[in-house]
């Protein structure tokens, strides 16, 4: 591992958001991850997206699995609690610290061996369960921490850097996601900027689930000419299907758009998405739609990227589970605890 | 015998699914409501339907709650065991069986008395539907037991009336079920039995509630507000009461909405994640589960542990090892629970002995997870969670308030120097703490992988240590906040003549070893007892080991658990703790607990004469002694 200053935007460092902060201020620790990792190029879109959102830092919880994915979130938000648990089990964490307070804005950032393998279990169940936070999945068909082995992203015919074949069959998270009912599925790559930006503030804006598979190349163990993985070969097979722009509700409304067909969808805090250049045959918010153009495009070859599908009303979590308004955290003790008298007249039942 | 009034013990074998938990659940009640100490134990299979179980009471005046020894009465209701059940009554005793079948031979001894009534027939005469007939047979048994022993029918009646009064033509047939039971009794045999209730006022500030029910109305009062678990047995019921509690006193009035948050995780590793992830967001927050939760949920354990996330975890235990006897009990977690985890852990555990100390040790828990910036175990077991006891009366004293710790607030970040999350700045190896979102000079980078003082990711030796040390520290000091031993000892004794020997016993134990001490008095053998009610152990253990010769630890596991843990946790000389364990999975007794102990101080059995003389020898699983550490070492 080699440390290096992470890639920095060539923007204005000193341009400031409604908040007042500077792209800096959303900055974390120094990457130690390898010159190159798409990892670090995530990070910097992260930086950039909750900059252009004017989220407050400290009101953002980060959390992670294990993995050179799951050592992310501290090279992002520094002011943010962060939360590096174990190995693929991040979700849980995160549904609980949830449970505990919708108020913060949740992010967390997995591997494919931490989401796919170790964690597939949790984060099937935080998709079920419509955990309101953005789930980013760093996707290399590897396992870069321990050293470059397949991980189950790998395509079959994908060769190590050792040149075996893999011969599995992938679990395709966008594709397990619709099948489980996640209500926003994104699949951008980690050297497309202006694609990923808008789908992680969409992502962070969206109540529910957002799941957002990230091609990002392993440049040590997963860049090579067999694999499908590589920079090179994303480049080429990365088709973006869909075109989306984010609005958030105060937003400028000017921005231009080309021809062609534009569609709005409305998000549960009154943003809009808005998709340009959206294929005739495909539909973001049908779910059947998206499963049977996404095959089709698989079929051809193509890596299908863009924000593929969204259900912004879908009831989150708390919903399900009824929770009041206030944070658990917030509520006072005096309103959780029912006192001696209720207590005297419940033991009458236990007489 | 002595006076058998109010002292005796009945055991009623029947069909797990025909409905006679709850005609058990009645006798039981109307015992209470008599007045007179009672307690039982439900031993049922691991089955929905089908497979026999039994239920036993233990009447007595005295207020021992232990299981019975061998049962005065049995009443034979399952065909299918009726042999071994007539075989363990204690000579002299009764047998009320159903004579709408012939009992086998192997099932007929010469030195009980057969009371035969035959329930089954007179329900098919009297009722309609054959699922009713089976319900009723349940109250009609109820009714003829109620004439043999004296239970007071309007006490019966009134139960029964709660509980279906809302159904007119379900409450008639009850009533009519119990009349035909308690007059068949009435009219064929000479009521009531020597064996027979009178009515006390014992009961009047106690309740009767199991261990599992008075945890989660702890968690209420300790205002946990994020539960989260997998269901496993013998813990269910303390989420499922937790959440009938949530409903009761955690809706808002106005919304209808809940001031708390459970979550059915999709299993025990997933539920220890939420319950950190909550813990670590400033909520309270626990998970119910048993041995084998324990297990999956380890690696989140050390998490907390090293990471210093607040958490409670209640293990019910049950029979292991692996999925084992899943409704039998054990406390085969002990050393499971003190360590559990990779790396060097160490962890609070509260062992409560009762549903009372269910009670304010799920409040102590949460208040000690919190102080200790630590992951809490209460350790209970299904004879506590699972089965109804008389116990004092719960209250609550509105004076209470959460230790919430050293949690930072958004003023003090604000006028404080700079946070450093891992620093030992008070010098207890507590650190402060921070919550998300409350201030951005709070921010910090919780994890697993090796950290420092300000929660750097760091492979520095020094810098591990330093935290790993504090860590220790910390939970050292924890031995002396936690629950202090309870000591039963002879008051009227004194110091003048100490005792004998001294008896270590942890949890549902309790019971049986109190009420072997009494019993061993009368062979002369003065034993003090000192129940484990906390770890890491108090100081006043080390004292009580070193203060008698001869030290017994009686436990329910095959390996000696809690010896274990005295001999490393106190240094004692391993030869000076001698082992006696019952781990068959049913509740303990007294007379095991006196035979090992006068065996092992080489005097003579004292229950060999009042063996049940039965054709086929009583099956007694749970008392089967296992004493194969040398003795000689006192
Ligand atoms: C329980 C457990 N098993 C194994 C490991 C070792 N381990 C660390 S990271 C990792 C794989 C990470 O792969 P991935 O999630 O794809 O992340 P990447 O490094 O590729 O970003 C493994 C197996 C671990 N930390 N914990
Ligand atoms: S090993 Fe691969 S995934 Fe890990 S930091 Fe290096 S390039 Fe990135
Ligand atoms: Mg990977």
């Amino acid at each position: 591992m080699s440390f290096i200053r992470k890639p920095r935007i060539p923007l204005p460092k000193s341009q400031k958001n409604v908040l007042g902060l500077t792209r800096q201020d959303y900055e974390g620790a120094m990457s130690t991850l390898c010159a190159g990792c798409g990892h670090d190029s995530i990070t910097a879109a992260i930086v950039e997206a909750f900059w252009q959102l004017d989220v407050e830092p400290h009101r953002v919880a980060k959390l992670s699995g294990i993995g050179c994915s799951g050592k992310t979130p501290a090279y992002f938000l520094g002011q943010a609690h962060g939360f590096n648990g174990v190995h693929g089990r991040m979700p849980a964490v995160a549904t609980g610290a949830q449970a505990a307070n919708p108020a913060l804005t949740y992010i967390g950032i997995s591997g494919d061996g931490d989401s796919l393998s170790i964690g597939l279990g949790q984060l099937c169940h935080a998709i079920r369960r419509n955990v309101d936070m953005l789930y980013v999945l760093e996707n290399n068909g590897v396992y870069g921490l321990t050293k470059g082995q397949f991980s189950a992203s790998a395509d079959v015919g994908s060769a190590s850097k050792k040149g075996e074949a893999n011969r599995q069959p992938p679990i395709d998270p966008v594709f397990l996601a619709l099948s489980l009912g996640a209500t926003f599925v994104a699949r951008s790559f980690s050297g497309d900027k202006a694609q990923l930006i808008p789908i992680l503030k969409a992502g962070i804006a969206h109540k529910g689930f957002a799941l957002v598979d990230v091609i990002s190349p392993c440049v040590t163990f997963n860049d090579h000419e067999a694999s499908t993985k590589s920079y090179r070969y994303t480049r080429d097979h990365h088709t973006a299907v869909v075109e989306a722009d984010f609005v958030p509700l105060r937003g400028p409304i000017s921005a231009e758009y080309g021809s062609g067909d534009v569609r709005e969808v409305a998000m549960h805090d009154g943003s809009t998405v808005r998709f340009r250049k959206v294929a005739e045959d495909f539909d973001p918010t049908r779910r059947d739609r998206v499963y049977r153009y996404l095959r089709e495009r698989q079929d051809a070859g193509e890596v299908a990227t863009g924000l593929l599908f969204m259900e912004p009303d879908a009831p989150d979590m708390h919903e399900v589970l009824g929770t009041v308004e206030s944070p658990l955290v917030d509520l006072p003790y005096e309103t959780l605890c029912p006192g001696a008298e209720a207590l005297d007249s419940l033991m009458e039942k236990f007489r | 015998m002595s006076d058998p009034v109010n002292d005796f013990a009945l055991k009623i074998a029947t069909v797990n699914g025909t409905g006679s938990a709850s005609a058990n659940g009645l006798l039981m009640q109307s015992i209470f409501r008599m007045g007179v100490p009672v307690s039982g134990k439900n031993l049922f299979p691991s089955n929905i339907q089908g497979l026999p179980t039994w239920y036993e009471i233990r009447v007595s005046g005295a207020g021992h709650t232990s299981r019975a020894e061998a049962p005065d009465l049995m009443v034979v209701l399952n065909p299918a065991t009726q042999t071994r059940d007539v075989a363990e009554v204690r000579a002299g005793g009764w047998v009320l069986h159903d004579s709408s079948w012939q009992l086998r031979r192997d099932a007929q001894r010469d030195d009980v008395t057969y009371l035969g009534i035959p329930f089954a027939e007179l329900c098919t005469e009297r009722f309609e539907g054959s699922r009713a007939r089976v319900l009723l047979r349940n109250i009609a048994y109820l009714g003829a037991l109620a004439a043999l022993l004296d239970v007071e029918v309007p006490v019966l009646e009134e139960l029964i009336t709660q509980t279906y009064g809302r159904k007119k033509k379900l409450l008639d047939s009850n009533f009519e079920a119990l009349r035909l039971g308690y007059d068949r009794a009435r009219d064929a045999f000479h009521c009531p039995l020597p064996i027979r209730l009178r009515r006390m006022s014992a009961n009047d500030d106690a309740v009767l509630i199991d261990g599992n029910t008075a945890a989660a109305l702890g968690c209420v009062y300790a205002g946990a507000t994020v539960a989260a678990w997998y269901p496993i047995t013998p813990s269910t019921s303390l989420v499922d009461a937790f959440s009938a509690f949530a409903g009761q006193f955690r809706k808002d009035p106005d919304t209808g909405r809940l001031r708390v948050a459970i979550l059915q995780a999709e299993d025990e590793l997933a539920a220890a994640g939420m319950v950190i992830g909550a813990g670590w967001n400033g909520a309270r927050s626990f998970t119910a589960t048993s041995g084998p939760g324990i297990s999956l949920m380890g690696e989140f354990i050390g998490l907390a542990y090293y990471a210093e996330i607040p958490s409670v975890f209640f293990d019910i235990q049950r029979t292991g090892p692996s999925t084992g006897m899943p409704t039998r009990t054990q406390q085969g977690d002990l050393l499971a629970v003190a360590y559990a985890s990779h790396g060097d852990t160490r962890h609070i555990a509260l062992f409560p002995a009762d549903p009372h100390e269910c009670f304010h040790f799920a409040v102590a828990a949460f208040d000690l997870a919190e102080r200790y910036q630590t992951p809490v175990f209460v350790v209970s077991d299904l004879d506590i969670g699972m089965n109804d006891w008389v116990v004092p009366r719960l209250r609550w004293d509105d004076a209470y308030r959460p230790d919430r710790g050293k949690v930072l607030s958004a003023a003090e970040l604000e006028a404080g120097a700079r946070f450093a999350r891992y620093l030992d700045i008070d010098g207890d190896g507590i650190p402060h703490r921070t919550l998300p979102g409350v201030h951005p000079r709070g921010g910090y980078f919780t994890r697993g992988s090796g950290h420092d003082s300000h929660a750097r990711y760091t492979e520095d030796s020094v810098a591990y240590r330093e935290v790993v040390d504090r860590i220790a520290r910390k939970i050292d000091g924890a031995a002396t906040a936690v629950p202090e031993p309870e000591l039963v000892v002879d008051d009227a004794l004194g110091a003048e003549r100490p005792a004998t020997v001294g008896v270590v016993t942890i949890g549902g134990c309790r019971g049986a070893v109190v009420e072997a001490r009494e019993r061993l008095r009368d062979h002369g053998v003065v034993a003090d007892v000192l129940r484990i009610r906390g770890f890491p152990f108090h100081p006043s253990v080390r004292s009580f080991l070193d203060r008698y010769e001869r030290v017994f630890v009686v436990e329910q596991n095959r390996d000696a658990q809690l010896r274990t843990l005295l001999v490393v946790e106190c240094g004692v000389d391993p030869a000076r703790l001698e082992p006696l364990l019952f781990y068959g999975g049913m509740p303990l007794s007294w007379g095991p607990v006196v035979k090992g102990i006068l065996a092992a101080l080489g005097m003579a059995d004292p229950d060999a004469a009042s063996q049940p003389t039965g054709a086929a020898p009583a099956p007694s699983p749970g008392s089967t002694p296992r004493l194969e550490i040398a003795r000689g070492g006192a």
